[in-house]
């Protein structure tokens, strides 16, 4: 994959960013006794209109599980065990708590104001219907009775958006390469025009070069509709050059949340740095990847206080008792967008100053002792 | 439409080799049937009806191997399977078309009730898994593990002797004729329930966790939680994304099960004594009357193999994946 440099957007000023989704310390367990894993432990985050949010971290670090509780649609044994999710419709004010609505207003929510791409969308389609037929009764489930001409069109349109022939409409499939299938899906997220898309990792399946067309296909309807995407990867250098803001995962915990560019240039979370040296660097010399040390955590047995501790290089003592909250940097006041789960970064508890690798200060920041 | 044309190939195929060995295997028997059953009955066989067994058995020394097998598939052709001894001298044919309705009717109707209530009640349950409904789990295990003539004689026990709400053995009530008449018809529906019954109770807990596993496994599927997140009403979901796709592994096994009504009907038939097939195979069985016994399990290799098509072709028309290679 051939990567550009990271394209660095201006980042709206607060007073114009209006939240679409908002997630407030969401729990999740699976299992229902003292053996659940807590796959997801308060975790918030917010995606705000017309902004590709990403989702990074490593295997088993809860992404898809944020993205199914997000939507209820966790399967069990998986039960969200505390939080909410608020969706405000930035077109009309509608919204509400997803997690406290009825079953009927969650059905009417569903498709129309959030869509999801799941993680290896080849079993996404439904292998005894065509794609047509799949594509339209998610269109006539939210219309009124009697329109299956219309829903018909409006597929076909759909298709033509993501560059399938019409014709195909009455393909099964099995039919289809798994590129044509995955762009199927990014059509049926689309079908309703939703505010929110969900997109649980969509181009792992496919090859490199698909990946790239998918990719590009996605931020080019995004520019033209203006949904916002919460784009879930593993794959960090991706995101730092399609998403506006990139959210770290560690062990079901949002660690780090920033833009890309901030991200990338000023890690602020160990874990964060870690990460990027886990990749090779874009642009100059290839340096040998380091990844880092250690194993992730047991979710069924957490660490106690910060869960990266026992992999830290920067640990301290209090990082064994206390369970650092995601919060300001150090720097809030040049960086008030930005938030970060360390404990470097509290005053009251942190040795002393932020070590220099977790400290690089914005240009033009004169630095600080 | 190639795929239809070859499964129909196939299945002449079979067929034609199940009646050839069924034309071989009488003449593999050792001994001389034909004396044996003559003497067995002391001239009342008349001399058509001997000729006609020496036929049967390949025991015609006039004519050649390859002659025999001609005119016993010209007999086939004309519907002639030769004549019964049990019920001498009424034609093999006539003692299958009086007692192969009374099968499918009761067997057929409750094989077909009890898969259609298996299979809806296996939806419900393993839809709601992991709610008290798994609590019926351990009951439909115990049903399916009685065996059936066990559960027939409980069922007469019980029915049809301590407390007789229903007639314990026959088809019909012997003071009548059959006919199509509201008498006949209600004596027989009267006869039927508790057979019926018992063929239900037992064939529907097989369905009930087949289903029900299935449903499990299927509803894990990517596709099941796309059509949820389409915000589809959930008996869409239920029905037309997880049932659809679940019940394609029991359409083979039910294929079998229509397909052996007629060859395992045996047990039943036997233990409530039901003028069905069953009960005429097992008397030829018991007299050695080797052309009714040809000509029932003729009938039982045909409809297993014609319920083996039908199950291939509603198949392929319920899953487009198998259409494709054939
Ligand atoms: N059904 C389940 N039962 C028990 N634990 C589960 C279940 N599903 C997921 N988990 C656990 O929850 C944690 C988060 O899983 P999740 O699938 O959300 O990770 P992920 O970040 O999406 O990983 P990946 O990059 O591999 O997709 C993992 O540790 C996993 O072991
Ligand atoms: S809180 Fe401590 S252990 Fe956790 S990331 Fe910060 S320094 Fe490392
Ligand atoms: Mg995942």
């Amino acid at each position: 994959m051939t990567l550009a440099s990271p394209t660095i957007r201006p980042v709206a000023s607060a007073s114009e960013r209006t939240p679409v989704l908002q997630i407030r310390n969401l729990s999740v367990d699976y299992g229902y006794d003292d053996n659940a894993v807590h796959a997801l432990q308060n975790v918030s985050l917010t995606l705000h209109a017309g902004e590709v949010l990403g989702l990074a971290g490593e295997s088993g670090s809860g992404k898809s599980t944020l993205a199914y509780a997000a939507t209820r649609l966790l399967p069990p044994p998986g039960v969200i065990t505390g939080g909410e999710v608020l969706f405000t419709s930035s077109r009309d004010g509608h919204g509400g708590d997803l997690l406290r609505m009825s079953d009927a207003q969650l059905r009417a929510q569903r498709w129309r104001d959030t869509a999801i791409v799941f993680q290896g969308a080849m079993n996404s389609l439904n292998p005894v219907y065509t794609i047509g037929k799949q594509l339209i009764d998610g269109i006539t489930a939210h219309s009124p009775r009697g329109q299956k001409e219309a829903a018909k069109r409006r597929a076909m349109e759909l298709l033509d958006m993501v560059g399938i022939p019409k014709d195909r409409l009455s393909s099964y499939p099995h039919q289809l390469s798994g590129g044509m299938r995955q762009r199927v899906m990014i059509a049926m997220a689309l079908a309703l025009e939703p505010e929110v898309v969900i997109m649980d990792e969509p181009t792992t399946a496919l090859d490199v070069v698909m990946q790239r067309q998918i990719v590009e296909q996605i931020m080019s309807l995004k520019n033209e509709l203006g949904f916002s995407v919460i784009f879930i990867t593993h794959d960090v250098s991706l995101l730092l050059e399609l998403a506006d803001r990139i959210a770290i995962m560690y062990g079901g915990n949002i660690v780090e949340d920033a833009s890309a560019r901030e991200v990338y240039r000023e890690p602020r979370h160990p874990y964060t740095a870690g990460l990027l040296h886990s990749f090779p660097p874009l642009h100059g010399p290839r340096r040998e990847l380091r990844g880092i040390p250690g194993s992730p955590p047991d979710l069924m047995h957490l660490p106690t206080g910060c869960n990266f501790h026992p992999r830290c290089p920067f640990a301290f003592d209090a990082c064994t008792t206390i369970d650092p909250v995601l919060g300001p940097t150090r720097f809030e006041a040049e960086e008030p967008h930005r938030s970060v789960a360390c404990l470097l970064h509290d005053p009251a508890a942190a040795p002393g100053p932020v070590p220099v690798e977790l400290g690089v200060r914005p240009p033009g920041v004169s630095p600080l002792s | 439409m190639k795929f239809l044309l070859r499964r129909v190939g196939f299945y002449l195929f079979t067929a034609w080799a199940a009646i050839t060995l069924n034309f071989f295997i009488p003449r593999m028997l050792p001994g001389d049937p034909v004396q044996s059953l003559i003497n067995k009955y002391q001239g009342r066989l008349s001399t058509d009806a001997i000729n006609s067994l020496r036929v049967l058995f390949g025991l015609n020394t006039h004519t050649s191997l390859w002659q025999d097998y001609l005119s016993y598939w010209g007999n086939l052709f004309h519907g002639d399977f030769g004549i019964s001894f049990t019920y001498f001298p009424t034609p093999v044919a006539d003692v299958i078309a009086q007692s192969l309705p009374w099968t499918l009717m009761l067997v057929g109707i409750s094989t077909i009730v009890g898969f259609v209530l298996g299979t809806l009640a296996g939806v419900g349950l393993g839809w709601r898994r992991g709610t008290w409904m798994d609590g019926l789990l351990p009951v439909a295990n115990f049903f399916s593990a009685i065996p059936y003539f066990w559960l027939g004689l409980i069922a007469i026990a019980i029915f049809g002797v301590a407390i007789p709400l229903f007639p314990a053995s026959g088809g019909y009530d012997g003071g009548l004729e059959p006919s199509f008449s509201w008498d006949f018809i209600g004596s027989a529906l009267y006869h039927a329930a508790l057979p019926a019954l018992t063929i239900v109770i037992s064939s529907v807990a097989g369905w009930i966790l087949s289903m029900r596993n299935m449903m499990v496994t299927v509803s894990s599927e990517d596709y099941v939680t796309v059509a949820q997140a389409k915000g589809l009403p959930e008996r869409r979901v239920m029905f037309g994304y997880a049932a659809r796709n679940a019940v394609l592994p029991s359409i083979s096994g039910f294929a079998l099960s229509l397909g052996f009504i007629v060859g395992g009907t045996l047990v039943t038939e036997m233990v409530f004594s039901y003028p069905g097939i069953g009960y005429v195979l097992f008397q030829a069985i018991g007299s050695k009357d080797y052309p009714l016994m040809q000509g029932v399990f003729l009938i039982i290799t045909l409809s297993v193999l014609v319920a083996n098509m039908a199950a291939d072709f509603v198949y392929a028309f319920l899953d487009p994946r198998t259409r494709q290679e054939g």
